[in-house]
């Protein structure tokens, strides 16, 4: 397929179904021609991949709980690849009871597991990935508007994406000189895996939907097309920035 | 939808999700049990379900279906 990616390889961090907006964006790389690499977290999440993700997509194992597994993957994949030209991260994790007791009853346990999934694993995945990245590479990160607003339930989630849009701006700021740009899209609430965590989901995904502009929810195919975007050469004037993409949420 | 239809419905999806011969799926097959499912697989499930009914299916209720029979039993009393 021939499109603005040609040519490019892609890593995509944190398929877990077909409902996942990395798998949105995955399709939507494709589409314009990028080769792409998707990275699991173990066994478990393979087992899902391997009965939708065609045989010709490469799958790498990283654990971003573990900063030698990331090391490892990315010098895996830049000796099985060479250089790469873009990493989407779209992880984040926090455990039940620090998801839905409210914030005030956050535990130091809770907080650092979901602010060291969430959002110190994009520092280390940047890192890791910088020696195999090429000039120019981009990478993307999604977040949500938790974390500039106090969204009912999102609770340490909001927190966990507050620090990652900072360490967006930073590490865009960090790596610039090796023409590596750094930003996040902020989806419109999408029914994934991961929105199942949040108590009382159902009325979170109505409550978004009834705020877009035309009252239908964003897709993961339209957010992957902003990221198919973000990942080519026609963004490499944009660093640092947070793009929402949920259909005008954030303008009500 | 008759509850033969939902039945029918259930179990195409479960055979996808638990990649599981269709002709072998019975009512009172049980989730964990019989199937395997670990709480990603139920939870994508009843994703699938929620979609293919256009249900809603709070986790207090679904934690409470154990078998394709109380699936079918669930989504017959909640029929929009």
């Amino acid at each position: 397929m021939s499109g603005f990616l040609d040519g490019k390889t892609i890593v995509i961090m944190g398929v877990a179904n077909k409902r996942s907006i990395a798998w949105g964006c995955t399709q939507a790389i494709l589409d314009q021609g990028a080769k792409v690499i998707l990275s699991y977290q173990n066994d478990r999440i393979k087992k899902s991949l391997e009965r939708f993700v065609p045989d010709n997509l490469d799958l790498v194992e990283c654990d971003v709980s573990d900063d030698d597994n990331v090391k490892k993957a990315f010098e895996a994949i830049g000796t099985k690849y060479g250089k790469i030209d873009g990493v989407i991260h779209a992880i984040a994790y926090a455990d039940k009871d620090t998801l839905t007791s409210g914030l005030v009853n956050t535990t130091k346990d809770g907080y650092d597991l979901a602010q060291n999934i969430s959002a110190y694993s994009l520092i280390s995945v940047a890192r890791y990935a910088q020696p195999v990245l090429n000039d120019p590479a981009s990478i993307l990160t999604l977040t949500y508007f938790g974390s500039t607003r106090a969204i009912p339930n999102y609770n340490m989630m909001g927190v966990a994406k507050a620090a990652l849009e900072a360490n967006v701006r930073y590490l865009a700021s960090d790596l610039g000189r090796n023409g590596i740009r750094v930003n996040a899209i902020s989806a419109g609430a999408v029914k994934t895996l991961a929105v199942t965590g949040i108590k009382h989901h159902g009325e979170l995904l109505k409550e978004s939907e009834s705020r877009t502009v035309d009252q239908k929810s964003v897709t993961t195919s339209e957010i992957g097309n902003v990221a198919a975007f973000l990942m080519s050469d026609l963004s490499t004037g944009m660093t640092g920035d947070v793009v929402y993409v949920d259909k005008g949420v954030h303008l009500i | 939808m008759d509850k033969n239809e939902v039945f029918a419905k259930i179990a195409d999806l479960v055979a996808d999700q638990f990649d599981v011969d269709r002709s072998k799926i019975t009512g009172d097959l049980n989730f964990k049990n019989d199937l395997d499912a670990d709480s990603i697989d139920f939870v994508e499930f009843v994703l699938d379900m929620e979609d293919t009914f256009n249900a809603e299916i709070s986790d207090e209720d679904a934690e409470k279906l154990n078998t394709i029979n109380e699936a079918v039993d669930y989504i017959m009393a909640h029929q929009k």
